[in-house]
């Protein structure tokens, strides 16, 4: 590990994807994710690879997956209204079962919304926000270490079960800086040994090819069916959660990505006046920890959950569906560009307490 | 300990500077450090401000409600960040921008002519240096020695300004 330097969030993310491998970025400027593509713009020429400004973010995830066809480690990045237009490339990729990495940076909806942190695209994000039977690995980092660490390994994960990585941020992670430390630079695969990747470098062998159009139900069917089985593997091995002083918790604060690090100050402080509170913070929102929630819903101790999310009520579902009744779930949300403040967590847990 | 800061001023005035300045010094002195600015459709002279929070234990939210310390360095700044201030807390105003008095008996109020400061040691750019300087000495947070090391290293490329920045640093230091 590095010395730690002060760095801007969107560019530590940058600069982490760039140690991990990448060499290709396309984009489309949207705030608050700028930085991204300004740093790369100037960084990944430096190490060999290239950037393209696209003209729109349509161009960007049809060049990405051009790019991920080819065996190349890509990343594009945007910003909740550009991640919408995103959705059908998303889609297409996902069937041709090519890796690339995606960072959202999301700001407040619906439509144009506002430009300050949100987490509105959660369900956008693992529910499918194109269509199909889909899903992608997807990270919700809480700071902006965490955030690097996930981008360093993102390419080798999302090469060996060859599915999108998804980092679910906010403008919040974005924009903040923090001091962050990177690893060295990864040795980077040979396009050429990737099976699946149409380098043209393959005279005389079977053709690789790329696509996502399966017309008869006989071949469609079987193809989603392996999805699936892949998807059943990321629950089975990629799962990450962090629990903070859950074991003795009467009440369980639990959200995802930056609500996370805002959680854990007020568990700290609700700890400290006597109040036996911990946090359950999902690092994977796909694949989803729902055996964590089970496992304290059936506590004797535990009293109640609160979810806290930037938005009107979204992982709430998810975490609904694993507490299965056993315990009261609570909600707390802030909605339009609102952070929610350890504060208001604190006074809503004295609130649910009376 | 934590020590939650807004630094707010016109676009320019360098108060996304002083907030980083702070934060270095935080990180030097090995405590945890977060550093957020106001973003948004932000205008040519507008107003633009930074959240600073150092702090013993791993920041939660770098966005800061209510203050320990708030520096404005212009008049809009004074209106939207006094109330910000928490009781015992410290405001440093920028009297050689802003007419008006703080109008607050519950915390620390100190008048700092940082532009005119900065023009007396030859540099009408550097109040914001006028101000860390006065921020380190009425507010703490980093210690002098500290405050110093971090202007050499910030400065270690251009070392011929360094000497009339130091000269603004301990303007504002030796305010009084």
């Amino acid at each position: 590990m590095s010395k730690k330097i002060l760095m801007k969030g969107n560019e530590a993310i940058a600069e982490g994807a760039i140690r991990g491998g990448c060499r290709y970025f396309f984009g489309y400027p949207i705030t608050p994710q700028n930085e991204i593509p300004e740093y790369m713009s100037w960084r990944i020429r430096e190490v060999g690879g290239d950037y393209i400004q696209a003209e729109s973010e349509l161009a960007a995830i049809n060049m990405v997956y051009g790019a991920a066809g080819a065996g190349a480690r890509t990343l594009t990045s945007s910003s909740s209204p550009g991640l919408s237009l995103k959705q059908e490339g998303i889609s297409y990729i996902c069937m041709a079962e090519l890796p690339c990495v995606l960072v959202n940076m999301t700001r407040s909806g619906p439509g144009l919304g506002g430009i300050q942190p949100s987490q509105g695209d959660y369900f956008q994000t693992v529910k499918g926000g194109g269509h199909g039977d889909y899903k992608m690995l997807t990270y919700a980092p809480s700071t902006v270490q965490e955030a690097v660490d996930i981008l360093y390994d993102a390419f080798d994960k999302s090469e060996k079960y060859r599915v999108p990585v998804f980092i679910l941020g906010d403008g919040l992670l974005g924009q903040i800086m923090e001091p962050v430390s990177f690893k060295p630079m990864k040795e980077m695969p040979n396009p050429n040994t990737k099976d699946y990747a149409t380098t043209g470098k393959h005279h005389g062998k079977e053709r690789r090819i790329v696509n996502s159009l399966y017309i008869e139900p006989e071949i469609c069917e079987p193809k989603n069916l392996e999805l699936q089985k892949k998807y059943k593997l990321l629950e089975e091995k990629e799962t990450l959660c962090e629990e903070y002083l859950c074991d003795d918790a009467e009440i369980i604060i639990t959200g995802f990505g930056t609500v996370g690090r805002i959680i854990r100050t007020a568990v700290d402080d609700l700890r400290a006046r006597g109040i036996k509170v911990g946090m359950i913070r999902p690092i994977t929102i796909f694949p989803f920890p729902g055996e964590v929630y089970k496992k304290y819903a059936n506590k004797q101790s535990v009293k109640l959950f609160l979810d806290v999310e930037l938005n009107a009520g979204q992982m709430i579902e998810d975490v609904k569906l694993n507490v299965a009744g056993k315990k009261p779930v609570e909600f707390l949300g802030r909605l339009g560009g609102y952070v929610v403040s350890p504060e208001e967590i604190i006074e809503k847990v004295m609130e649910v307490i009376k | 300990m934590e020590s939650r800061i807004v630094i707010s001023g016109f676009g320019g005035q360098g108060v996304l500077t002083i907030g980083k300045y702070i934060v270095y010094g935080g990180m030097n002195a090995q405590k945890e450090v977060s550093w957020m600015p106001s973003y948004g459709p932000e205008m040519r002279g507008g107003t633009a401000s930074c959240s600073v929070v150092v702090s013993d234990r791993q920041v939660g939210s770098p966005i800061v409600t209510m203050a320990d310390a708030v520096v404005v360095m212009n008049k809009p700044s004074l209106s939207k960040y006094l109330p910000k201030v928490k009781k015992g807390g410290t405001i440093l105003i920028n009297s050689s921008l802003i007419d008006t008095k703080a109008d607050r008996q519950d915390i620390n109020v100190v008048y700092v002519p940082a532009n005119d400061l900065a023009v007396e040691c030859g540099s009408a750019r550097s109040a914001n240096i006028v101000m860390f300087g006065a921020f380190v000495k009425k507010v703490g947070v980093i210690t002098y020695e500290n405050a110093i090391s971090v202007l050499n290293d910030s400065f270690a490329k251009k070392p011929a300004v360094l000497e009339t920045i130091l000269k603004c640093f301990e303007r504002g230091y030796n305010l009084d």
